[in-house]
């Protein structure tokens, strides 16, 4: 690196001139290529649990989550749910601490306009809770109002709601989570239940998130204007 | 007093070598990915950038102290100055030990270096249990390439030889749940699996250390990092006296 180097004028003009003329069209290449966004038909099936361990090399937490990273890539209305839900799946297994999938699921997935899609992720989101209440209840608690709300199915709303009362053990679990039966069946709109279920998860210290308070804040001025509209 | 120059060496000729540039740049770099990945994501942010950095910057800790260990000794018997050593009054092994001291101190100091950005999002208690195992994890690849820098006295094979084994040992609990995956198991499979389990008792168990989940979800009980860093420990001395035999034997 400190060797000594002959002057600049040393190189020979032809050579100048292949690498700039190299480097040109590199440059031009480049340029013309577009990075095309990823085409929902275009999302795999996900790889087996094991074959995503052995390729983690034990960075099992990284993987998930640049998994979902990778997930998000896949424009949501037009993906296959069943494969979509295939992958959420794995990747919660490979970090069954990671609440991104969960998240994910509740909060973009399920909020696509086809109900069919949207029952979907909702249902997983019920199926991972019953594994783990005491830690994913906060993605039930948005389904419930999401079944209610924008699917305007009551009964689903309710299941999900009972779901949280009954399953979640832990004192740490807000009131307000374990009461969720009453804002359901409660007239109140969406908007409110959604301040409430956001205000509650901050208050609970369980959002510390930046990304994900950003991410819910957002989702709110978009609701409200929505509902004011 | 020849372990402490032996040591001296080692340090001067990494600081030479560009070694600090090396892992400023690989901080750089983890720190402009995990920023850059955090913008992109939805929820967990922090939790994605500790993982990502710590993942990033232990593969590169890794790394560069293999390549440091093996490119310093082939450069050393390359240029017959390990010959000049060898003929000073001193026993072998401290030759090899004061060598080693060298590289482990390089490993560790990266280690240190490394930890400090991860201060930035995680908990001090789970990023001086990543840290105290990071610094063990290098001080077994650092034996590991001086072992076969010896050996094999060739840049290339050493480095991958090393790299082979530090990978296979990284995923080796996952090769063991795919072999133990099988609804009916033949006889060829069970064959293959035992193999596997044989080879797995002869690796060092580096999916145990140095986990981003401390960093992540808490630091874990001084058992399990006991337990990680003993490991990490007594295979560092496994191949540290593998490689005081093969230098014992070498003709000088």
């Amino acid at each position: 690196m400190t060797g000594e180097q002959r002057p600049l004028d040393a190189v020979p003009a032809w050579l100048w001139t292949l690498l700039g003329a190299a480097l040109a069209a590199q440059i031009a290449w480049q340029a013309e290529r577009h990075a095309a966004a990823p085409r929902a038909a275009a999302l795999p099936p996900p790889p087996s649990l094991q074959a995503l361990r052995l390729a983690s090399f034990g960075e099992r937490e990284a993987t998930a989550r640049l998994s979902m990273l990778y997930l998000q890539g896949f424009e949501a209305q037009e993906l296959d749910y069943a494969r979509l839900v295939d992958w959420l799946g794995v990747v919660l297994e490979l970090d069954p601490r990671s609440m991104y999938p969960l998240f994910a699921a509740a909060r973009v997935y399920a909020e696509v306009a086809d109900p069919a899609r949207s029952r979907a992720a909702l249902e997983f989101v019920y199926r991972e809770f019953l594994r783990d209440p005491n830690r994913r209840w906060p993605a039930l608690a948005h389904a419930a109002l999401l079944a209610k709300h924008r699917l305007k199915d009551l009964p689903l709303a309710l299941r999900y709601a009972a779901a949280i009362d009954r399953y979640t053990t832990e004192p740490g679990v807000p009131l307000w989570a374990r009461q969720m039966q009453i804002f359901v069946l409660e007239d109140m709109n969406e908007l409110d239940a959604a301040r409430i279920v956001i205000g509650g998860l901050l208050q609970s210290g369980r959002l510390t998130d930046p990304a994900e308070a950003a991410f819910l804040k957002q989702r709110l001025d978009e609701l409200e204007s929505r509902l004011h509209r | 007093m020849a372990a402490p120059i032996l040591i001296r060496l080692i340090v001067l000729e990494a600081r030479r070598g560009g070694l600090p540039w090396l892992a400023a740049a690989a901080l750089l770099a983890a720190l402009a990915l995990a920023g850059f990945l955090s913008e992109v994501a939805l929820a967990e942010s922090r939790m994605l950038q500790a993982a990502v950095m710590a993942a990033l910057l232990r593969a590169c800790a890794v790394f560069l102290v293999a390549a440091q260990v093996v490119s310093s000794i082939a450069r050393e018997i390359a240029d017959k100055g390990l010959e000049a050593m060898l003929a000073l009054p001193l026993p072998r092994p401290t030759h090899y030990l004061g060598r080693l001291a060298g590289f482990a101190l390089l490993g560790s100091a990266l280690a240190v270096a490394f930890a400090l950005p991860l201060l930035l999002v995680a908990p001090p208690a789970a990023v001086a249990a990543w840290c105290v195992s990071l610094a063990c994890e290098t001080v077994l690849v650092a034996a590991a390439a001086l072992f076969f820098a010896m050996t094999l006295a060739q840049v290339v094979p050493a480095i991958a030889a090393t790299g082979g084994l530090y990978l296979l040992a990284r995923s080796m609990a996952g090769i063991q749940a795919i072999a133990g995956g099988a609804v009916e198991p033949s006889f060829a499979h069970t064959l293959a699996r035992q193999a596997i389990d044989l080879i797995a008792l002869v690796l060092p168990r580096l999916d145990a250390a140095t986990r981003s989940e401390w960093l992540l979800y808490g630091a874990p009980p001084a058992g399990e990092l006991g337990a990680a860093i003993g490991a990490l420990a007594l295979y560092a001395l496994l191949l540290t006296a593998a490689g005081l035999v093969d230098f014992q034997r070498r003709a000088a």
